[in-house]
């Protein structure tokens, strides 16, 4: 059985419960590695979830000068070794999705490694264990095909000439058309929802 | 290196694994090609740590005969033999030049040496040939010369003795036998 990690952003309600059931987990017990962001918080309470996207060419491994990320067989890539990790900031600085996080006072690099003790034996991660809208899911490619017909999982994503893929899937709407989501296009879009929100609030 | 199931991690240009630099062969990402162990790197781990350990006992060895050899103190030469007439003494320095000893002949071939300091307050004792006996002359200490053991006055611990030997007509200082 081939379980997959789908990120389902439209669903997410916020309600922190992936924060809480992360710092759960027995492989970084007491510190939350899961990012709920907001996406544009004076204009709109959406949340996103950012879980460690686990590329295919990781690009915090490839800045370590240290060798200290690793990628497991199964494709997860895992929290920096502690004999090797130098506190050096490259990865935090280098990943585009944002998600390594430094621990100053131990001087080690942390982040998802998708419970590794959990999914490594086929039990979902904490987080997508308890969320209860969907926007985290553990499951195999079929069941997310059957659950959200509407929706397409992509798992590429392109941030200027990086092009990135990834294991864990992210969905987007069927109608949309698109294979691959282009991070950047983002930065340069007018911020036409706020337009349209203050011209609610005039009216 | 080819490419095999082991190597997940796509490098970022796309190229297969023999493509690439060959920094990126010696630094893996992927678990199973960093925690690799080829058999000619095992082996080599084997014969060097053997032959660290066999190093390391020979290091043992020669440091115990060093340590022994701290201990002991020097063979010194004193004088002739014939130098000394019977009788008669003679004041060396030994082990070192400043710790004072004194040889004594009584006879052709009887000689005691003993360090010169009393084990009373370490006054020089003198010999006392005509009584047998070394007299310290600050507190009236008297030490048996053929043994050294105090016999009168306040010390109460015999003198340290020197070990003597004779080579080939010389007179050699070999040791040193501290009593209590």
């Amino acid at each position: 059985m081939n379980l997959e990690f789908f990120l389902d952003p439209n669903r997410c309600i916020g309600c922190q419960s992936c924060v809480a059931a992360c710092s759960e987990c027995d492989t970084h017990r007491g510190h939350s590695m899961i990012h709920l962001e907001y996406v544009d918080r004076p204009i709109s309470v959406q949340t996103v979830p950012v879980v460690c996207m686990h590329c295919d060419s990781p690009t915090c491994a490839e800045v370590c000068p240290a060798d200290a990320i690793k990628r497991t067989g199964d494709g997860v890539v895992q929290t920096a070794r502690k004999p090797r990790c130098i506190a050096c900031n490259n990865c935090v600085l280098a990943c585009p999705f944002g998600v390594p996080k430094m621990r100053t006072e131990w001087a080690l690099m942390m982040k998802c490694d998708m419970c590794y003790d959990r999914t490594s034996v086929g039990l979902k991660p904490m987080c997508a264990s308890v969320c209860p809208s969907g926007a985290l899911y553990f499951g195999t490619y079929e069941e997310m095909e059957h659950l959200r017909p509407r929706s397409q999982p992509v798992n590429t994503f392109r941030f200027g000439n990086q092009t990135i893929t990834t294991k864990v899937h992210m969905m987007v709407p069927r109608d949309a058309g698109i294979s691959h989501l282009d991070v950047l296009s983002a930065m340069d879009e007018n911020p036409v929802a706020r337009m349209d929100v203050f011209d609610e609030i005039d009216s | 290196m080819k490419s095999t199931p082991d190597q997940l991690s796509v490098p970022p240009d796309g190229r297969p694994y023999h493509d690439q630099p060959q920094w990126r062969n010696d630094f893996p990402i992927d678990w199973p090609q960093d925690e690799l162990v080829a058999r000619r790197d095992f082996t080599k781990f084997l014969v060097l740590t053997s032959f660290a350990f066999a190093v390391g006992q020979l290091w043992i060895v020669f440091e115990n005969f060093r340590r022994k050899r701290k201990g002991q103190l020097t063979v010194m030469r004193i004088a002739r033999a014939d130098a000394i007439p019977v009788g008669g003494s003679l004041v060396f320095g030994y082990p070192e030049p400043h710790d004072t000893c004194i040889v004594v002949r009584t006879g052709a071939q009887q000689y005691f040496a003993y360090n010169q300091k009393c084990t009373h307050l370490s006054c020089a004792v003198v010999p006392d040939l005509a009584r047998g006996r070394f007299l310290c002359p600050c507190h009236n200490g008297s030490f048996e010369l053929r043994t050294g053991i105090p016999i009168a006055g306040p010390p109460r611990r015999p003198l340290e003795r020197i070990l003597l030997e004779i080579r080939d007509g010389d007179l050699y200082a070999i040791g040193r036998e501290v009593r209590a």
